[in-house]
């Protein structure tokens, strides 16, 4: 089954490469063939986890290797959706490459079954998982329209027009493509959370036990709640709002695997290999 | 425009005492952009009524023949014809110093002369948009046909400059039609309506704000108009009919000056080209402003020299200001093309300072008199060509003799008229009377 993620890295990375062209000499032909490459590499991604789940009929997140392939999958699938919707092409340039690391990440760790505890039948525990991914996915395409924001608005405000002036859109679109990613993102973030706390509740009695992840969460929905609360008053727009979803998505990195790594708590199974 | 064309001028009499025989040279005498800082620029511009007064003042003078006076926010000069060169000059620098009340040391370093083919190169292609800040820049044209209409109105001027002027037009139409030069101003407008794309994305819908009135900022507004399907405009302007005028134009609404900071919570877009020596909007104006348009992006084009826009705007978040200096930056990288199509205009000033010349040392009496003489001459010879044949025979002293009498009847024909040209008296303006005879007799300028 592993080495069904060769083809799968071999797509997402030539599509990584064309959206590097693309950004280079924008042909709309690159993206076109980023894009058809990306669907290529995510219908196989599909099998591989599709196959996974219904062989063990359970969501395959039973250890880091599938926590990692199946965010990447997630991920590309929030990408692809995304951009059937919107017109924002350059954020391919930032989102395949995630997907492709994300994929090497998987295929780096090895594929080891690992004794966990958690039952990850329940269907309250696929919502969370679920969610949790689609949120971060968001917010990581946040964070990346943030970075553009900031690289686009130096341009203008130092008024030497280099290389990302042309290649990049205007900051107002910059700007309220992150804000509806940060929603969605957020959205789906809370939903997940709430979900998480169910599932919790039904295992261990309790919605809040002050595990180092839930710490973490909720310090990160803090800061995005914060962000969505600031652009609501409308005071924090553009810069503001830009580094604050780029702050919002380190931390989030931070509760994903940093938590796990450094500190301990019930969700550290995942990440076990 | 209904300009006086020189040869309805040939009536005025020339009150300006001439005891010699030679010609009037050109002069040119001023300062601009380049040679003085806009601090000096702004203490030594005139006003219409001031030049009015001052080509009043200088015509009196009787080192000088012809003057006009060029005051634009980028340049003070003064044009004039002279036999007195040093005298002409020191009252020039007189009457400016007088009428600015600036002691004339202040001023004199920064200050240029040119005279014959420098003066009228200088003035073709300062009429031609080469000599301005913004290459290219339409407006100045305007402003010189505007400073001659004066100088004329006020009887300033005389032969030569009435016929450098007009030189000094056409051929800066040629310039700005046969050249890419006039581009440039145009490219300055593009430029800024890209960048306003890539801060608001789609221009529909934004309220667009204009300040003073120059033909830069409109050709910039039009430009805008052409880049959104809706959107407001405001124009304020310190003279408020003026302004009334414009935002008619451009079916917007016109506003006082004083609304301008009242007005900066609604509009995006503020395009600002006043002649004011200070800075029109200030920072302190635009922070708490910011607040209340909810952070809403705002764009200013500042397109006035000296500035209007508080550059530490820029400073402030979602606040981006650009200059005439930034958006030329903008757009430097087609620069090649554009020197180019410089050496192409240089070439069109060449040309016309040369067919200007030819005029100007035609105005010389003995040519003028020997192509009259040979003008006459021929026509004689020619009638006596076509008689002579049906005259029947002839003897040889019959028609040496009709040929001699033809020759002096020539000869003493003019002989009034030349002795005029010779010396026309001793307060006439020779070259007028040399162009009267030239238009007269038809004469070619080579």
């Amino acid at each position: 089954m592993i080495y069904l993620l060769i083809p799968i890295i071999g797509f997402y990375l030539t599509s990584s490469a064309c959206y590097g062209v693309f950004l280079f000499i924008q042909k709309e032909r690159c993206e076109q063939v980023g894009f058809a490459l990306m669907i290529a590499g995510f219908a196989i991604h599909t099998v591989l986890v599709g196959g996974k789940a219904l062989y063990f009929g359970i969501i395959p997140v039973q250890n880091f290797h599938e926590t990692l392939l199946f965010s990447a999958w997630i991920f590309a699938a929030v990408f692809l959706a995304f951009k059937i919707l919107s017109r924002l092409k350059v954020l391919g340039v930032f989102a395949a490459p995630l997907v492709t690391i994300l994929s090497a990440a998987a295929f780096m760790v090895p594929d080891r079954a690992v004794e966990i505890e958690t039952s990850l039948a329940s269907l309250w525990l696929i919502v969370h998982v679920v969610l949790i991914f689609i949120g971060m996915a968001a917010l990581s395409l946040a964070a990346g329209t943030g970075v553009l924001y900031l690289i686009q608005k130096r341009n203008i405000k130092s008024k030497k027009h280099r290389f990302f002036f042309k290649r990049l859109p205007s900051l107002e679109m910059l700007d309220s493509t992150g804000y509806t990613f940060v929603v969605i993102g957020f959205t789906a973030l809370t939903t997940g959370l709430i979900t998480g706390f169910v599932y919790a509740h039904t295992v261990w009695g309790r919605f809040w036990s002050w595990d180092p992840k839930e710490v973490w969460s909720a310090i990160t929905w803090l800061i995005y709640a914060a962000l969505l609360h600031e652009r609501l008053m409308s005071r924090w727009r553009g810069n503001r709002a830009a580094i604050l979803a780029i702050i919002g998505f380190a931390a989030m990195l931070f509760t994903f695997l940093g938590v796990n790594f450094l500190l301990e708590g019930h969700h550290d199974e995942f990440t076990r290999w | 425009m209904n300009l006086p064309d020189g040869k309805e001028n040939f009536g005025n009499e020339m009150p300006m005492a001439q005891k010699t025989e030679a010609l009037p040279e050109i002069f040119l005498i001023g300062l601009n952009h380049v040679s003085a800082p806009v601090e000096l620029r702004e203490c030594l511009a005139f006003s219409t009524e001031q030049s009015e007064t001052a080509l009043g003042e200088l015509k009196k003078s009787t080192a000088i023949k012809e003057i006009l006076i060029i005051s634009t926010c980028n340049r003070v000069e003064f044009l004039f014809t002279s036999l007195f060169p040093e005298e002409a000059v020191q009252t020039v620098i007189q009457r400016l110093s007088d009428t600015k009340a600036i002691p004339s040391h202040r001023f004199e370093p920064a200050m240029y002369i040119h005279s014959g083919n420098a003066a009228v190169r200088h003035v073709f292609r300062v009429a031609a948009s080469l000599d301005s800040m913004i290459v290219g820049e339409p407006q100045i044209l305007g402003q010189i046909k505007e400073a001659y209409r004066l100088a004329v109105n006020n009887k300033a001027t005389g032969v030569v400059l009435n016929r450098m002027l007009h030189k000094a037009f056409s051929t800066a139409k040629r310039v700005r039609s046969e050249t890419g030069i006039g581009d440039r101003a145009i490219s300055i407008s593009y430029a800024a309506v890209e960048l306003a794309k890539k801060i608001f994305g789609s221009l529909d819908e934004k309220t667009v704000l204009l300040v003073g009135a120059g033909e830069m900022a409109e050709l910039a507004v039009e430009h805008l108009h052409r880049n959104r399907a809706s959107g407001n405009l405001y124009v304020a302007n310190r003279t408020f009919e003026v302004g009334v005028d414009l935002a008619r134009r451009f079916s917007g609404e016109a506003i006082r000056f004083e609304e301008i900071g009242a007005s900066l919570t609604r509009a995006d877009i503020i395009i600002s080209s006043t002649g004011s020596p200070e800075y029109v909007i200030s920072q302190g104006l635009v922070r708490p402003i910011m607040r209340k348009r909810r952070n809403r992006p705002l764009f200013f084009i500042d397109i006035a020299v000296p500035r209007d826009i508080d550059p530490d705007i820029n400073r402030l978040e979602n606040a981006y200001v650009y200059d005439i200096d930034d958006l030329q930056g903008v757009i430097e990288e087609n620069i090649s093309s554009r020197q180019n199509e410089s050496v192409k205009a240089e070439r069109i000033i060449d040309e016309g300072i040369i067919r200007f010349r030819r005029w100007y040392d035609s105005l010389d009496v003995v040519p003028t008199i020997k192509q009259i003489r040979g003008k006459l001459t021929t026509i004689a010879e020619a009638e006596l060509a076509k008689t002579l044949p049906s005259m029947g025979q002839l003897s040889d002293e019959d028609v040496e003799a009709l040929k001699k009498m033809v020759e002096s009847i020539v000869n003493k024909s003019l002989h009034d008229p030349i002795l005029f040209l010779k010396n026309p008296g001793a307060h006439r303006d020779k070259s007028l009377y040399i162009d009267v005879f030239r238009k007269i007799f038809n004469l070619e300028d080579d």
